[in-house]
């Protein structure tokens, strides 16, 4: 028996933080991949301290919802998880290459399979692309678009504008898109001007966040100038500057992230059967780009 | 069913059957089959059969090994929940007491929820669990829920539509009802209302629940929350005290505090009677504590206002209400409240000056 184990960070005010974590939950489930998938939260219940003791099966891949390596996936998690003799440099990451390690739960006596966050894998620049196709509702939007990812940044810790980059740069090595970008909200280059980056009229604008919370329906709004007042709402296109910008909401609340997860514990050695390709039809929002 | 289990009985009957008053066994005399209403020798696998085949032990017994979930808190929990776990008295543990109980229905609570177990007729044996509100039971007229993912929604807000953080506060919203529940979907569902309270309760009967205490848990904080740390100075443990006074009473989480100050040191507030256990602070009291932690570093300084006795207990009567969460419940016009909304914008209008300043007095924070 196998279980998949979600963990992701939660939130104790807003109740949509979670949400994405229970919709990809609920997506894998359904394909049956695993014996049992659960959710498990830092800021919610179950917590991580007692996650594993809700699961029944002994071989559990945890796949944590976070965009990058950092202090949660390298401290906190674990810490919280009882991994017996974790230690970072398992993951033998360079900051955006950390697969997965197999440790023991202290605490059940599990054998976990801990994997790298969903954010840096290579499947997630797909999600990115299929977010611009989602929000623009065309299957083969790129000519004639510019394409911005969108991160939080911090001075910190930089693997987390490392994340954001190297999506951007798979991105543009697909030649899809005129023009690809990399800009952030703590750091430079700045989303505020996000117009003076782009010579193409229209532009989606993906942020690379797990959930929508303030930042990507409060902030990232308002610093485009997308609108004076994030309860106004915005237009989407909403023209700013002569170009049209398309908002996208977080990245993370894509259904195509379900087959993130997937990959991430398939990666670790789970026998997902042919569950990645069902999720990423069954995910599709705007028809096939052979359509 | 019937075949189902009568031949599983028949298939492990050589391994030899003890459970629950049932006793089977394959001697060289043939199978013996025993209940406490039946006691048979000798028997072929016809005659083993047609003794089996009617039997509410066998049907108890194929339930219990074959149909409910086997991971042991799970399946302790389906047993406790109909009275047939170890220690419950003579009538719950036999078999066909319980069975008549079963068919009537056997409600237990389990935070606020009402919990129901009954023998599905169709069935023959098999359980079947209702779930509802505990402010619910005997309504009609409730919304009716098969999918147990769907208990994860009717969790997420009260009845006012404010988000609950904490799962096991008593305000979950009452008119749902989870009518007819197979033993796994009805674990998975009071998994989604009180997560890991399954786990925690079995490890507490088990005796072998691993508590964290206050002192360990905020001790282990790192990043933003590494500042509890230093709220414990050694100076006693009275402010833990305040905290699970302010956030683990029953009035505003059900599960029963066992976390102390530390292995040596209880604390003085009462944990609670709730059935599950709190092993460990949650989120929520760290997140607490840290505010606390910034707000208790600062020193006392004096202030001097002028307050009428009624004004003194009036402010106390706010404050009891916001903690309280009393303050919906105060009507419009009854100004005989002190925390009615009329009464405390008087005193505002009296006491505050334009800044916001108590009786005018400004808030000192030179140090």
């Amino acid at each position: 028996m196998s279980a998949l184990v979600i963990v992701a960070h939660g939130s104790h005010l807003n109740p949509d933080s979670s949400t994405p974590t229970y919709d990809h939950a609920d997506t894998i489930r359904a394909v049956g991949a695993f014996d049992e998938v659960r959710t498990g939260f830092w800021k919610e219940e179950p917590s991580f301290r007692e996650v594993l003791r809700t699961v029944d099966s002994d071989e559990v891949y945890v796949v944590p919802l976070f965009v990058s390596e950092g202090y949660f996936t390298e401290q906190v998690i674990p810490r919280e998880l009882r991994l017996r003799e974790w230690d970072p440099e398992a993951w033998e990451s360079d900051g955006t290459s950390a697969t997965d390690v197999t440790l023991t739960a202290e605490d059940t006596g599990q054998t976990i399979h801990y994997c790298g966050p969903v954010g840096t894998h290579d499947s997630m620049t797909d999600v990115i692309v299929r977010r611009a196709e989602s929000v623009t509702g065309d299957p083969d939007v790129g000519d004639g678009f510019g394409l911005c990812v969108v991160g939080h940044g911090t001075k910190r810790n930089e693997n987390s504008a490392k994340a954001i980059e190297y999506h951007a740069r798979r991105v543009e090595e697909m030649d899809r898109f005129d023009e690809v970008r990399a800009l952030f909200m703590d750091e430079d280059p700045e989303i505020d001007d996000v117009t003076d980056y782009f010579e193409a009229e229209d532009v989606v604008v993906v942020p690379l966040f797990i959930a929508d919370g303030f930042h990507t329906q409060e902030d990232i709004p308002e610093d485009m100038g997308l609108t004076d007042d994030y309860r106004t709402g915005w237009e989407t296109p909403a023209t700013v500057d002569g170009h049209r910008i398309w908002y996208a909401g977080a990245v993370g609340t894509e259904p195509l992230m379900a087959d993130v997860v997937l990959e991430r514990a398939a990666d670790a050695g789970a026998d997902v059967g042919n569950a990645v390709e069902t999720v990423r039809e069954r995910t599709r929002q705007t028809g096939s780009p052979a359509d | 069913m019937t075949a189902e289990r009568v031949d599983a009985l028949v298939a492990t009957a050589s391994d030899g059957i003890d459970f629950d008053g049932l006793r089977v066994e394959a001697t060289d005399d043939g199978y013996a089959f025993e209940t406490p209403d039946a006691d048979h020798a000798g028997l072929d696998e016809a005659a083993l059969r047609d003794v089996a085949a009617g039997s509410d032990y066998v049907s108890n017994w194929y339930v219990w090994h074959a149909v409910v979930p086997q991971k042991p808190d799970r399946w302790a929990f389906l047993r406790w929940l109909e009275g047939a776990d170890v220690g419950a008295d003579v009538d719950g543990s036999d078999v066909v007491a319980r069975y008549d109980a079963l068919t009537e229905g056997v409600t237990t609570e389990w935070g606020q929820l009402s919990i129901t177990a009954r023998l599905d007729d169709d069935e023959g044996g098999r359980r079947r669990y209702e779930v509802r509100h505990v402010d619910d039971v005997g309504r009609d007229g409730l919304d009716r829920y098969d999918d147990p993912l769907e208990a994860r929604d009717l969790a997420t807000h009260d009845e006012r539509g404010r988000y609950r953080p904490l799962k096991a506060a008593p305000s979950l919203r009452t008119g749902w009802q989870f009518a007819a529940l197979d033993p796994t979907a009805l674990v998975e569902v009071v998994e989604a209302f009180y997560p890991a309270s399954v786990p925690n309760w079995y490890r507490e009967r088990e005796g072998e629940l691993d508590v964290t205490h206050w002192r360990e848990t905020m001790g282990r904080q790192t990043g933003m929350y590494g500042v509890v740390k230093t709220w414990d100075r050694g100076e006693g443990y009275e402010h833990v005290n305040w905290v699970a006074e302010a956030t683990c009473d029953d009035s505003q989480c059900l599960k029963r505090r066992e976390w102390q100050y530390d292995d040596e040191t209880d604390l003085d507030v009462d944990g609670g009677d709730g059935q599950f256990p709190c092993r460990e602070p949650c989120s929520v009291v760290v997140s607490g504590a840290r505010k606390w932690t910034k707000l208790e570093s600062e020193q006392p300084r004096t202030y001097e206002f002028e307050l009428t006795p009624s004004e003194k207990e009036q402010l106390e009567e706010v404050i009891d209400a916001v903690a309280d969460g009393r303050t919906d419940e105060i009507r419009e016009a009854d100004v005989s409240d002190g925390a009615n909304r009329f009464r405390a914008r008087f005193l505002r209008a009296k006491l505050f000056d334009d800044e916001g300043n108590l009786a005018g007095t400004p808030t000192d924070r030179e140090t």
